[in-house]
């Protein structure tokens, strides 16, 4: 396998920190991405120790959409080798602190969908130009059908998931892979007040991503039992799912 | 978007469960987030969940989880030494840390430890005579306090809340990271002198002989033998050999995969296991070549041991007697543990050196001793008359295994007290971190 940069994008999560390992365990550089830059400076630290990987971190604020060309192409300096991108950052309030705060409502809208189209915007020049490389990008279950819960967060993973389609197919003319992830309930901050029994591990759902990242496929989900999950979700009339409380 | 989860959290013993507000940061600014957000009630730090006892358990106040601050943030080969963050478990480190031939110069039974919790229960090994407890390791450490003001921590810039800190069971406020000085070995295996040991005397003369003659001690009693028998066990002693043979593969382990019922571990299959593994060791002594891990992390042989004890749990009684006082002292408490059939088969003796200067610091020169006590009906009742036979005789009840002493015996058992709820006085004055130990034993707040 040729050794690639990964820029993990929202690397503060503990599913990109999970990532930045796995990719640093198999021999790839790592830029860390993210807002909190003294907490990213640890996991490179971290990856650094562990693995003898190269990581470097970079400030990135995806509702910043100003600052990301001038992001992207310190990126592009810095790397050795081709560039791939994980992207994993995301915000996920609840639905009725957005139904009481717009500005709640539209910072999510801001980075979950407008942020990470204007990174990917930025990103995909230079990905054309290398002619190789690799998006994996973060969706949500929460995307295949607006709910009562979360719709507003719901409608942002929805958008990215139309948004990474046709970027997917523009980029496959350029020989470069665009993945979905769509992961069901994850055992991090996101999910951790709910009290689910059962959740799966960042660092399975980490290299899940990255078997994806080199294996192909476009859409996955992951435990693999939620692609049937939705599928039902998917067919469910509406008549009958506007009903539903939840 | 809540950080907290109600959720019931319990003891290694598992004798009973508390139910908290539970939180498990991710980043550091999550850890000041939940000691601010903390309202309404104290907080307490939990690392791996190995304190036998209440520890590190908060009936109806806050908890936070450090597993997920688990990164190792510096290793200096050079100069021996690391920096990482508190979750970092003993497993971990010593991964990292073998390749280049080093190892955390204080290692415990087991290596799923966390550093903080280390730390906090200022914890001992087999080689307590040569190298002290961790705390003696420790070059500094950050210290989110109570107020939500991080400090660095060490001898010289703050002695007291350093001498507090180690020992100080998660009191002083929450550690978030610290250096640890490294010991540099030759090899990864070590060489073990096996002895049978025929009674109580033998093995204090034995074991005192190995203070000087071997780097690494551990005796194994057999808690239910009687009359001249009582005190017979095995003495392995242990030393690194110079030179490297190649790094151990680990093995997968076993798993005790659920609470066995209460009925297998009776006295009667108890004195049969421990009379098997008496002689394991043959009458002679013996060396042989052992693994570091399976040297000096025998408890991590089967996963989960502590189900083996049902779903009442189980006491670890681990006290420390002084030199002079051992021979009769030890006597006194096998007896009643003999005599109350409940003991077991982990049954630990060893000796300590001198301490660290941790105001709770639970190492003093003398002998100490672990022992399994099966919670039947008997079992309180039992751990204190051995809390009583510790006092008696000048020792002390160690506070990572405790969660049945009462406030008078512990003030007794640890002069450093005052001087450590001056410092608790200063650092959390509104008494913002405690534990269900803390208020049972009226540690920082009387």
């Amino acid at each position: 396998m040729v050794s690639e940069t990964w820029l993990v994008l929202g690397a503060g999560s503990p599913i990109a920190r999970a990532f930045a390992h796995a990719a640093a365990q198999a021999g790839h550089d790592v830029v860390l991405a993210g807002r909190d830059t003294q907490d990213l400076e640890r996991t490179g630290a971290d990856i650094t120790v562990r693995t003898g990987a190269r990581v470097r971190v970079e400030p990135f604020d995806a509702a910043a959409l100003e600052t990301h060309q001038g992001f992207v192409t310190a990126c592009r300096d810095g790397a050795h080798g081709p560039l791939s991108v994980f992207i994993a950052f995301g915000l996920m309030p609840s639905q009725d602190a957005m139904d009481q705060d717009f500005s709640l409502a539209r910072e999510t809208m801001m980075v979950n969908y407008v942020g990470a189209v204007s990174v990917l915007a930025h990103l995909r020049p230079v990905l054309e130009a290398q002619g190789t490389g690799r998006i994996v990008a973060l969706g949500s279950t929460a995307g295949e059908r607006g709910r009562r819960k979360n719709y507003v967060y719901g409608s942002t993973k929805a958008g990215l998931h139309a948004y990474l389609q046709g970027l997917r197919a523009h980029l496959f003319a350029h020989g470069v892979r665009v993945v979905t992830v769509k992961p069901g309930f994850i055992d991090t901050g996101m999910t951790w007040s709910l009290g689910l029994r059962r959740t799966a591990s960042p660092d399975a759902l980490a290299a899940a991503c990255l078997r994806w990242a080199y294996r192909g496929g476009e859409v996955h989900f992951f435990p693999w039992f939620w692609a049937p999950v939705m599928a039902l979700v998917r067919i469910l009339p509406e008549s009958i799912a506007k009903r539903m409380r939840r | 978007m809540s950080i907290w989860r109600r959720m019931e959290l319990e003891g290694w013993g598992h004798t009973h469960r508390v139910e908290a507000q539970v939180g498990r940061p991710e980043r550091e600014r999550e850890m000041v987030a939940a000691l601010h957000g903390s309202t309404g009630g104290t907080i307490t730090a939990r690392g791996a969940g190995r304190s036998y006892g209440d520890a590190a358990l908060n009936q109806g106040g806050f908890v936070v989880l450090t597993e997920r601050l688990n990164r190792v943030l510096a290793l200096d080969v050079e100069t021996a030494s690391v920096v990482c963050e508190a979750g970092v478990l003993f497993r971990d480190l010593i991964d990292l840390c073998m390749p280049h031939g080093l190892l955390p110069p204080v290692c415990p039974g087991t290596a799923y430890v966390s550093v903080g919790g280390a730390i906090a229960n200022d914890i001992h090994g087999k080689n307590h005579d040569a190298v002290g407890s961790m705390g003696a390791h420790v070059r500094w450490l950050d210290l989110l306090l109570p107020s939500g003001k991080v400090q660095r921590v060490d001898r010289e810039s703050d002695p007291e809340l350093f001498a507090s800190t180690c020992g100080g069971v998660g009191l002083t406020g929450i550690i978030l990271r610290a250096c640890l000085q490294l010991l540099r070995v030759p090899s990864a295996h070590v060489r073990v002198r096996e002895q049978r040991i025929s009674d109580l005397d033998g093995f204090i003369e034995a074991l005192r002989e190995a203070r000087t003659s071997a780097a690494y001690s551990v005796g194994w009693l057999d808690g239910l033998a009687r009359g001249s028998n009582l005190g017979r066990g095995i003495l392995r002693t242990g030393a690194f050999i110079a030179e490297p043979v190649g790094l151990a593969r680990p093995a997968r382990r076993p798993q005790v995969p659920f609470d066995l019922p209460g009925w297998v571990l009776n006295p009667f299959s108890m004195r049969a296991f421990n009379a098997i593994y008496l002689r394991s060791a043959p009458r002679s002594p013996r060396t042989y070549l052992a693994p570091v891990d399976r040297y000096f992390f025998p408890l991590d042989a089967i996963g989960h041991w502590n189900r083996m004890y049902g779903k009442r749990g189980f006491y670890q009684f681990q006290c420390v007697l002084p030199d002079a006082e051992a021979p009769t002292g030890l006597r006194a408490l096998l007896d009643a543990v003999s005599a109350s059939g409940d003991g077991s088969f982990l049954n630990v003796l060893k000796t300590l050196g001198q301490g660290s200067g941790g105001y709770l610091a639970f190492p003093i020169p003398g002998f100490t001793l672990a022992i399994d006590i099966r919670r039947s009906r008997r079992a309180d009742a039992l751990m204190q008359t051995l809390a009583g036979i510790t006092v008696h005789h000048g020792g002390r009840v160690y506070l990572a295994k405790d969660e049945t002493l009462d406030p008078r015996s512990f003030a007794t058992m640890y002069p450093g007290l005052d001087r450590f709820r001056d410092v608790i006085e200063r650092v959390d004055p509104e008494h913002r971190m405690s534990s269900d130990q803390d208020r049972r034993l009226r540690i920082g707040r009387w």
